[in-house]
């Protein structure tokens, strides 16, 4: 919150001045670089947008308040879960602050929003989460860089999951937005069996007794479905209050089952089936130290959107290292961001000729672990998985 | 035939709670004359003092009665400090001042539990399902809902129309001037229907939490619909309300359920489902619309 009245102070002292940007040293010695973050904290997502900031915040405390050597300053502002504000804030970010360097955006619409006000002034994005396929194809840009996944592999990974698990008859449901209808065509694209059902549900729905009905009457082998954040609460907590899932298994992409949900949920998810490319189980020392540390600070279990968010600062710290800590050369940062040479709590991570990373994805189920549902990691699903569109890309 | 039947009971639930927080709106503009944006608030406030209750102490009752006791508090306080300075006022200032109530809400709320959405529990007895008809089975919380909003509706019907407080309230709703005339503490009765009208949006609250998330921004959420369910139905009048809300409530599940299927019969899968998302969604629009076409006060005008 101090960051955020911060911000909105710089910002009306600019306005007020005018002349503020002359009597502001450009990037002087000793001068913080200046990250601004749009992320969501009101509404149904605001949690997410919560775990992304403090991740973030987390990582550059755990390296002294520098990332890659350089003193940074993060400007935090919530977007409000609507496109508009996005766009407002980051107009504000750009043309008053003179950031350089954007990121935190969680959903897909208000990417789109955003995003191209950006490169188009020469800004870069890193991406912690949303990642649609235009940007990863056709529209990819040098200084758009994702750092989660391309948004479709969260799908195909679901879909090869519940063809090796041997569902033969899926219903699927997600809502219809950019990134709900990516979600589907993504399952669609690895799953060998028959759809049963198709469904779009609305983006601000909050009662979905019209299609557990429909799931009921469908009878399928498995249900998937992807609804993010407070949405995929409220779907599962329904499911299991309309009796379906001891009779119909639910498989799963990461967003609709991260801790939050887990916890909100509780012993009724157990059996359920997902995918992710991370867990906070994972058996390599950068993801120990994150998930110790991050528990240690906040006193709760970082979901995957928190881990996407550390990894991004990560991969913004190994490109500062680089280029000595400065953003005004695009090409420079290009450079130093493309051999993602930092330690990913993932393990193996790489970036794909569209900037959009190329990892592993991994099995996972919910199971009771000493009395308590959690996430345990399986088998792998998918290796070396970057996404279809890059062969489109050309930068 | 049974998908079609619990489609409808599905569309019934959604009715009753409309109708819940729909009947306090409506009163409070029909008698009162405010447009209150932030009804959706005391719906929220009630669900949260629930939520709250019941992870503190377990007990679903002691839970139902805090957050009743909260929504009609915070109500009756809201109307004492700030709504009673708008009833001169023109609709613009009392729509700007509630709204800022629901900025000043949803805040509070994030400073006081934070934006982590709150989950209740089904209580203990309203677990499971229920076999409503060979075939059809559904969750027995859900016809508590059904149950408890019908009595709610003959309960405010035999208040209304057959006690002394509900013939001012009736008063008040046409006659405005006459009953101010007559010697009636208007002001009492005022904050008398305003808290009345917070109760039962907090007890809408407090049955839907265990179904929904409770979290910040429930209110806004479900406030568009209710105000189309109070259009519908027409300003001031609690049977408007009732039928307005079982109808939005039917109309809306039966197009989400329905559209997409029968548009995928004329067209490709997905478009058919993107476009009958769309049409769904706005079908509760054209419903008002072609009412007010029909009868512009709605459908049961209050002031004849």
């Amino acid at each position: 919150m101090i960051l955020n009245r911060r911000g909105l102070l710089a910002s009306g002292a600019a306005l007020g001045l005018g002349a503020s940007s002359l009597a502001r040293p450009a990037l002087a010695q000793g001068a913080p670089l200046k990250i601004g973050m749009i992320t969501t904290l009101s509404g149904a997502g605001g949690y997410i947008g919560q775990d992304i900031r403090d991740a973030f915040m987390l990582a550059i405390e755990m390296e002294g308040g520098k990332l890659g050597g350089a003193n940074v300053q993060v400007l935090v502002e919530d977007d409000g879960f609507r496109p508009g504000q996005g766009k407002q804030v980051a107009e504000k970010f750009i043309k008053n602050e003179r950031i350089k360097l954007l990121t935190g955006i969680i959903f897909s619409n208000i990417l789109g929003a955003v995003v191209g006000d950006v490169l188009d002034a020469g800004g870069i994005y890193v991406s912690p989460n949303a990642s649609p396929s235009n940007l990863a194809g056709k529209e990819c840009h040098k200084n758009f860089w994702s750092i989660a996944w391309q948004n479709d592999s969260l799908h195909e990974s679901a879909g090869q999951l519940a063809t090796n698990l041997g569902q033969k008859k899926m219903f699927i449901l997600a809502p219809n937005y950019q990134a709900g209808r990516d979600a589907l065509t993504g399952f669609k694209r690895l799953y060998k069996g028959q759809i049963a059902g198709e469904v779009y549900t609305r983006l601000d729905q909050t009662d979905y007794a019209a299609e557990m009905a429909q799931i009921r009457a469908a009878a399928p082998d498995g249900v998937y479905q992807f609804h993010p954040g407070g949405l995929g609460i409220t779907f599962l907590r329904q499911y299991v209050q309309a009796g379906l899932l001891s009779n119909v298994p639910m498989t799963l992409a990461a967003p609709s089952m991260d801790a939050t949900t887990l916890a909100a949920v509780g012993d009724a998810a157990v059996g359920i089936n997902l995918t992710s490319h991370w867990n906070s189980d994972f058996d390599n020392a950068a993801s120990k130290r994150f998930v110790a540390a991050f528990q240690q600070k906040y006193n709760r279990m970082p979901t995957y959107y928190a881990q996407q968010s550390f990894d991004a600062a990560l991969a913004i710290g190994a490109a500062l290292k680089g280029t000595g800590g400065k953003v005004d050369d695009a090409e420079a940062f290009y450079r130093a961001m493309k051999p993602a040479g930092f330690e990913s709590t993932r393990g193996k991570f790489s970036f794909g000729s569209n900037n959009h990373p190329i990892q592993d994805w991994y099995a996972l189920k919910v199971e009771s672990v000493s009395g308590k549902p959690a996430l345990v990691t399986k088998d792998k699903v998918l290796t070396n998985h970057g996404d279809v569109y890059a062969a489109q890309c050309t930068f | 035939m049974a998908l079609l039947l619990e489609q409808l009971l599905n569309g019934v639930q959604l009715g009753v709670t409309l109708f819940l927080l729909a009947a306090g709106l409506t009163l409070v503009f029909g008698i009162m004359g405010v447009i209150n944006l932030a009804h959706g608030s005391l719906y929220m406030v009630g669900a949260y003092a629930a939520a709250v209750a019941a992870s503190a102490t377990g007990s679903a009752i002691v839970a139902l009665l805090a957050g009743l006791a909260a929504a009609a508090a915070v109500g009756m306080v809201v109307e004492y400090v700030v709504l009673r300075r708008l009833y001169a006022r023109d609709h613009l200032d009392q729509v700007l001042a509630t709204f800022g109530l629901i900025l000043f809400f949803n805040e509070g709320i994030v400073l006081l539990l934070g934006r982590q959405p709150l989950f209740v529990n089904v209580p203990e007895a309203l677990r499971g399902t229920v076999r409503v008809l060979p075939g059809v089975d559904y969750p027995v919380y859900r016809v508590a809902i059904i149950a408890v909003g019908l009595l709610v509706a003959l309960g405010l019907y035999v208040l209304i129309q057959r006690t002394r407080v509900g013939m001012l309230v009736r008063a008040g709703a046409t006659h405005r001037e006459m009953v101010r005339a007559l010697g009636v503490d208007v002001r009492l009765l005022y904050t008398m229907v305003f808290g009345l009208g917070a109760l039962l949006a907090g007890l809408a609250g407090v049955m839907t939490g265990p179904i929904l998330s409770v979290q910040v921004g429930m209110g806004e959420q479900i406030l568009i619909q209710t105000f189309v369910v109070v259009v519908i139905g027409g300003i001031g009048s609690v049977r408007g309300a009732l039928f307005g809300a079982v109808l939005v409530g039917l109309v809306d599940t039966v197009l989400r359920a329905y559209v997409p299927g029968l548009l995928r019969q004329v067209m490709a899968g997905s478009e058919a489902d993107a476009l009958g998302a769309g049409l769904a969604s706005m079908g509760v629009y054209l419903l008002m619309a072609l009412v007010l076409l029909v009868k512009p006060r709605g459908l049961f005008p209050a002031h004849a």
